[in-house]
């Protein structure tokens, strides 16, 4: 249902982007980019507590009037963002969680990838794949 | 392309053209000078020529392999022959004279049998089929000898990394660039003048020989499902492919596989083996594999880390995106690490995508870790270690050819894909059903672990199983006599059942009662009539009269074993035994009412004793002959009779023995029974044969102490009814061991009997501890109203 899926990098560059109105994509670009800040704020407000506390998991960073921003962040401070269409209003809360818990899973497999460098790009077929998935099901 | 089967002679010429052919040592030949003169020496019109090329498939890779060769060089002599060009007249014009070349090749030809006889192992190698190149048409591989041609045929087209059968170049196009084999060329090269198939022939002993040791060096790295080099190892790097792929690795690899070199049978398997399956992972590759995993990891059953396998990979030279990519093909289990399954599973897509294969989307399946396992399990002990498939060249060829044919005539089966690697195909369908076997058997397991049912038993077993051989030992026949030993047997079972009844019924009794007595009697009475149970079974096999049942409770329970049963007899035992033992019998209806009233008054002595009163009940009615009865009956009564018993149980006895010696006995028991037939069949289900059934109705709340007689009556018909019940149940258990006549079977019915009657006595247990509660209730209310009419009383 995802119309948006990005992968940022603890630095905040992108690892992956990919959405699926292929026109347009820059606007999606811009709105990951400016969720990041929303992220941060996020992390920070979670704060003094150890990150063990800090549930991976962020929520609805921020709804536009067409889509709707959800965050995730894991212990590495790798982020995943995630847009969605608003009229999608069967999108609930614990499929948003399970969307990105696969994101997750997708993202420690490509990890494992010895040939993977953290902090190239996300080549990986199988995360590509898992990735459409997600988001074939908006069209 | 069908595969090409040749002759040995075939075999050996095309070979030595090839030789001669493959200028520039690179196992392939570009469709240039020497090919074109050597077809056009065929004397065959152009067209023909051109056709024969296309069929061969050398349009399509732009070059002729060594298979390509081969075909091309059989359709020549088809053509030559007359015989219309198609692909199917490679194999099946039997007899196909040598394609005749003019001039030059005329010298190869005789130059034939010479090199024949000097290439021996070629011989060995080439009797087989040239395996198709992959993509390309299928050569069946019949022997390992066209393997090695084909391998390197193959490898070459696969080369460059390109789309298997890409290659759009004609027949005359300039050939794909050639990687340069080490010692090929040098070989070839020198040695082959053009003019002369002489010399050509030579080199061509020579180059076979260098050619093969190419092969094996290469073949570590690319064993190319297609292919062909994969398996040479030799020096020579056989296929350009996998020079250019690996110079590094291909350096390590020849050092291992030098030895091999010899081996042309070697590559000749290797190359025959890949066809069928782009995926399947022949044995020489497996090995090859697996020497090269001990390179990296000694341990076969430890990991590889992702860091020493990106590395190892990493000279394969393939781009960073699809080793990646093949790490997360052969990673099964994503644990960054890989084992000795998915190595080579990993190893077997590099040699792939080398070969110019895709990588697949998926893991094919004969790449799966568990399918490797198998295969990998069997062949790993066998084969030399670092030699791997240089190892065991001089082996091989043997231990192929024997195969060979076989995998022939299998081929056509096995003919899968446009890829024929025949052995392969086979052995993967072998190993994929060794796998599945394997997968298989796991699952398997759980469920042969499991256990057949034993029925726990309350009682000590060791006394049943005593007394169960009693029974059987005993006689077959209902007499009297023989029922004491089935009695005890029944006996024994009953104590099992009634001891569980009794457990249950103690414990209803404890739920439903508030009275303490209950509670604490419990306990108590159903330590009682176990060890009660215990005892009457020791005892019994000991007596010749029909157990006595033990501890009639007191009389008052004579059939119940319940707890509360024996208990409250007991405390009103005092002038109800002998009642109660009187009553006991009534209940269940002694099957021979007409024994003697001796047993009977055994009984209520023994009342306490026996396993359940219920048990005794029945027996005292009668007589010993239905103390196998009881036993039977016992069991039914531990479920009906815990409750009812009270009364009843103690009136029975006493009535019973009282009333009847026998033909009271009788009657009532034929009463009882009716009545406990009618109860139980309310009740009950199905064991009814036995009358066990009946016995859920019996259990009248016996105990009506308080009651009238006339209340006592009706429930001693109960009882009487149960006790008949019970009787049938115990009668029909002395049958036990007369029916079967063998210990095992006998113990197996009566555990299948001692269950239904455990099932109806509990049934009946609950009935009764329902009744009880009634019963209770009323007495309290009966207690109130006293108290009240009391102050009454005073007044």
């Amino acid at each position: 249902m995802a119309v948006c899926v990005a992968v940022i990098a603890k630095e905040n560059y992108p690892l992956y982007i990919r959405s699926i109105p292929t026109e347009n994509e820059l606007k999606f670009h811009y709105m990951v980019h400016t969720s990041l800040d929303v992220v941060d704020e996020k992390i920070s407000a979670m704060g003094k507590a150890l990150v063990d506390q800090r549930e991976l998991y962020l929520g609805l960073l921020y709804p536009t009037e067409d889509y709707k921003v959800y965050g995730y962040v894991t212990n590495s401070k790798v982020k995943f963002v995630m847009v969605v269409d608003s009229s999608n209003t069967a999108l609930r809360d614990n499929e948003i969680r399970s969307m990105f818990r696969k994101l997750h899973n997708s993202y420690t497999d490509v990890m494992c990838n010895p040939f993977y460098n953290p902090g190239d790009r996300i080549q990986s077929r199988a995360f590509d794949g898992m990735v459409t998935s997600m988001m074939i099901q908006v069209c | 392309m069908e595969g090409l089967t040749l002759s040995d002679a075939e075999q050996k010429y095309y070979s030595d053209l090839f030789s001669y052919c493959d200028i520039e040592s690179t196992k392939k030949v570009s469709a240039n000078g020497r090919v074109l003169e050597l077809f056009r020496a065929a004397q065959l019109p152009n067209d023909v020529v051109l056709q024969i090329m296309e069929l061969c498939g050398a349009t399509r890779l732009g070059y002729f392999g060594r298979s390509q060769f081969y075909i091309a060089l059989k359709l020549v002599a088809v053509a030559q022959s007359g015989f219309p060009l198609r692909v199917e007249s490679i194999n099946t014009v039997k007899d196909l004279p040598l394609p005749r070349f003019v001039a030059s090749k005329n010298e190869q030809e005789s130059r034939h049998p010479t090199s024949y006889s000097s290439d021996s192992e070629n011989q060995g190698s080439y009797s087989g089929v040239i395996p198709p190149p992959p993509g390309r048409g299928q050569v069946k591989k019949g022997s390992t000898s066209h393997d090695t041609v084909q391998p390197r045929a193959s490898v070459d087209q696969q080369e460059p990394v390109s789309p298997v059968v890409s290659p759009q170049q004609s027949p005359p196009a300039s050939p794909h660039t050639w990687r340069k084999h080490n010692r090929h060329p040098s070989g070839g090269n020198s040695e082959r003048p053009l003019a002369g198939p002489g010399p050509f022939w030579s080199p061509f002993g020579e180059a076979q020989s260098g050619s093969s040791a190419g092969d094996a060096v290469w073949s570590g790295h690319s064993p190319p499902p297609p292919q062909e080099n994969w398996v040479s190892f030799a020096d020579t790097p056989p296929t350009s492919t996998l020079l250019t792929m690996h110079p590094a690795s291909v350096q390590d690899q020849t050092t291992v596989r030098t030895v091999a070199s010899a081996t042309t049978a070697n590559e000749i398997r290797r190359q025959s083996s890949s066809y069928d399956d782009p995926w399947k992972i022949t044995d020489e590759q497996r090995q090859y594999y697996v020497n090269q995993f001990k390179t990296i990891q000694p341990d076969l059953n430890g990991f590889i880390p992702g860091s020493a396998a990106k590395e190892f990979f990493t000279k394969s030279k393939l781009p960073i995106l699809e080793l990646s990519h093949i790490w997360e093909l052969s990673d099964f289990d994503k644990d960054g690490a890989l084992t000795l399954d998915e190595f080579c599973a990993a190893f077997h897509l590099v040699v792939a995508r080398k070969n110019g294969y895709d990588l697949p989307e998926k893991l094919p399946e004969s790449l799966m870790p568990k399918l490797i396992d198998l295969e990998d399990s069997a062949d790993v002990g066998d084969q030399p270690g670092e030699v791997g498939y240089s190892g065991s060249p001089a082996e091989a060829p043997p231990s192929k050819s024997p195969s060979m044919p076989s995998l022939n005539q299998t081929w056509p089966e096995l003919n899968q894909s446009s890829e024929q690697w025949e052995t392969f195909s086979e052995r993967s369908s072998s190993s994929q059903t060794l796998t599945q076997f394997d997968s298989n058997i796991a699952p398997a397991d759980p469920d042969t672990a499991i256990v057949h049912p034993v029925p726990i038993r309350m009682t000590p077993s060791k006394i049943h199983m005593q007394e169960m051989e009693l029974k059987r030992t005993g006689s077959d026949h209902t007499n009297p006599t023989s029922p004491l030993l089935v009695k005890t047997s029944d006996l024994s079972e009953e104590n099992k059942i009634n001891s569980s009844v009794k457990f249950a019924s103690g414990n209803t009794v404890a739920d439903g009662y508030s009275s303490s007595d209950s509670f604490t009697s419990d306990p108590e009475q159903i330590g009682n009539n176990v060890t009660r149970q215990r005892s009457h079974s020791g005892t019994s096999p000991e007596n010749t009269a029909p157990p006595p049942p033990p501890p009639r409770p007191q009389p008052s329970h004579s059939r119940s074993s319940s707890l509360d049963m024996n208990r409250t007899f007991s405390v009103t035992t005092g002038q109800q035994q002998a009642g109660v033992v009187a009553q006991p019998p009534a209940v269940p209806p002694r099957p021979q009412p007409s024994q003697a009233p001796g047993p009977v008054v055994h009984r209520p002595v023994d009342a306490d004793g026996l396993i359940t009163h219920t048990s005794t009940s029945p027996q005292q009615i009668p007589e010993q002959p239905n103390f196998a009865d009881f036993s039977q009956f016992e069991v039914f009564a531990a479920s009906n009779v815990n409750e009812e018993q009270d009364d009843e149980a103690e009136k029975h006895p006493e009535v019973l023995p009282v009333e009847k010696s026998s033909d009271p006995a009788s009657s009532r028991v034929a009463k009882t029974d009716s009545k406990i037939e009618e109860k139980t069949a309310a009740s009950a289900p199905a064991n009814v044969s036995k009358g066990t059934t009946p016995l859920a109705p019996p259990p009248k709340p016996v105990r009506r102490r308080l009651k009238s007689e006339d209340e006592l009556r009706p429930e001693v018909d109960e009882h009487t009814q149960k006790t008949g019940v019970l009787a049938a149940v115990l009668a029909s258990q002395p049958s036990i061991p007369r029916s079967v006549g063998k210990d095992k079977k006998a113990i197996q019915a009566s555990i299948r009997r001692n269950k239904e009657t455990n099932t109806v006595l509990a049934r009946l247990n609950s009935e009764l501890q329902q009744q009880l509660k009634d019963v209770l209730e009323e007495r309290i209310s009966l207690e109130v109203q006293l108290e009240q009419l009391r102050p009454f009383s005073h007044l």
